[in-house]
């Protein structure tokens, strides 16, 4: 089908953008429109007024600094996929990416777009777990930042009031030569995961895990941490008895289940899935701080 | 409540200035406004790829853009690929291995893979196939479509290397 009528908003820039909505009500914002658009089509989503942010040139960027990682909203998935500098300093980003639907969805989808829509199954949104992200909301006159744990309220639901937008996503900068893995179950190449899970890790010069961060996501209505197991992992040897106490961990999550996907299977693929991706970032991380 | 906008956009080289509705998707502005039908619509919600268009060189699902979007875009649909009657290479190596039964696909096919290519000239099987996993063939069962993409990149090569 096609959108109902709307009226349409072009702003350019972060001021003009929490100027409008600060006066309109009943309204969307329009990232990539790779998820919106659908819903419009549908009709499943009918807006009176509809925001365009991309025009907001602002909103796209990415900044690097010692501790941390920026991103502008609007910065295209496909800029994060082809970014020489976060495949050397993040390179979990890119790899993520490529499960995240297909090449002309992520020419449009951003980053942000992403993170607001909050689908369970979002790579990106479990990126933002993994990496401890600080999401940055904009209003008029003012902006707050949030940590993930409090952004995200429930399945594809967000702490953001109707006059605010997210203008900035802050990761966590891990150090270099970090391993990491990404390891995700899906029907096709680019469908939404059933179940993904990223991993983080540093080694100390003993071989022991040093700092380590997993992040479940498809399984529960939003992503989240292995935080105990992580906090019991650190300081451990790293090997088969190690990997295969995570994945218990693992398979022991609250898990979603519909009409495909029962929660049993889910959580056998949180088991399966977490050996291999802690295993498989144990053995880049050894091969990268050898490099 | 309808509200409309003027745009100018450049569809294979040609600039078109048109008043729309601020809800026209891309796609049919394409086909309804500026009589380009060769871009086809298989699904209006971003599943099928048949919509896919280049904008500013990037492939993406016209259907999930408005119009508006466009406004002041250079764009390139299927019906920019042939020189007058002369097919390019990609739509000649679809031909020649039957990548298309009923076409319905194949516009959305011809210009992911011609972003693909420019991006990546020598491809694996493996790398073709993932390219295509935003594009759904109905006939072909895909091993016609991988076959003419893998004997298009051959072809380019051989004849980057004769030079
Ligand atoms: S018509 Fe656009 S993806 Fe199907
Ligand atoms: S040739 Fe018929 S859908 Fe592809």
């Amino acid at each position: 089908m096609k959108p109902s009528p709307f009226t349409y908003h072009d702003p350019q820039s972060v001021a003009e953008t929490a100027a409008i909505l600060s006066e309109v009500e009943d309204c969307r914002l329009l990232a990539g429109g790779q998820s919106l658009m659908p819903m419009m089509n549908f009709r499943f989503v009918q807006p009176s007024n509809l925001v365009d942010l991309n025009g907001v040139r602002e909103l796209a960027f990415v900044r690097e600094d010692a501790g941390r990682i920026a991103f502008g909203a609007m910065t295209r998935q496909r800029t994060l996929e082809r970014s020489a500098g976060l495949r050397e300093s993040c390179p979990i980003i890119p790899l993520a990416l490529s499960h995240v639907g297909h090449r002309q969805t992520r020419a449009r989808g951003t980053i942000g777009g992403s993170l607001c829509h909050f689908d369970p199954s979002a790579e990106l949104c479990n990126l933002a777990a993994l990496h401890e992200a600080e999401l940055v909301l904009a209003r008029r006159g003012g902006e707050r930042a949030l940590p993930f744990a409090e952004f995200g309220v429930g399945y594809l639901t967000t702490a953001v009031e109707p006059d605010e937008f997210l203008r900035e996503v802050r990761f966590r900068r891990w150090p270099q030569g970090h391993g990491y893995a990404f390891e995700e179950f899906a029907m096709r190449h680019g469908d939404f995961a059933i179940c993904a899970i990223s991993c983080l890790v540093t080694l100390a010069p003993s071989g022991a895990v040093d700092d380590i961060a997993i992040a479940v996501s498809g399984v529960g209505a939003v992503p989240f941490r292995l935080g105990e197991a992580e906090a019991s992992a650190r300081g451990e040897r790293p090997g088969h008895d190690l990997y295969r106490a995570l994945a218990t961990a693992a398979s022991k999550v609250e898990a979603m289940s519909d009409s495909y996907v029962s929660a049993g299977y889910r959580q056998h693929l949180a088991r399966i899935l977490t050996y291999r991706a802690v295993k498989s970032a144990v053995e880049n991380a050894g091969m990268r701080a050898a490099a | 409540m309808s509200q409309t906008r003027s745009i100018a956009v450049t569809v294979n080289g040609r600039t078109y200035e048109k008043t729309v509705e601020t809800r026209r998707t891309l796609v049919d502005f394409l086909r309804v406004d500026l009589g380009l039908t060769g871009t086809h619509i298989g699904c209006e919600h971003g599943a099928c790829g048949a919509c896919t268009v280049r904008v500013e060189g990037e492939a993406v699902r016209s259907c999930l853009m408005l119009a508006v979007q466009a406004n002041g875009k250079s764009i390139v649909t299927v019906e920019g690929l042939a020189q007058g009657n002369a097919l390019n290479p990609l739509q000649q190596a679809f031909w020649e291995k039957n990548g298309l039964q009923c076409g319905f696909c194949t516009p959305g096919m011809l210009m992911t893979i011609s972003e693909f290519l420019e991006e990546v000239p020598s491809p694996t099987e493996e790398e073709v196939r993932e390219a295509l996993s935003g594009n759904v063939c109905r006939c072909t069962g895909y091993q016609a479509i991988v076959d003419a993409v893998l004997q298009v990149a051959a072809q380019a090569r051989a004849e980057k290397e004769a030079v």
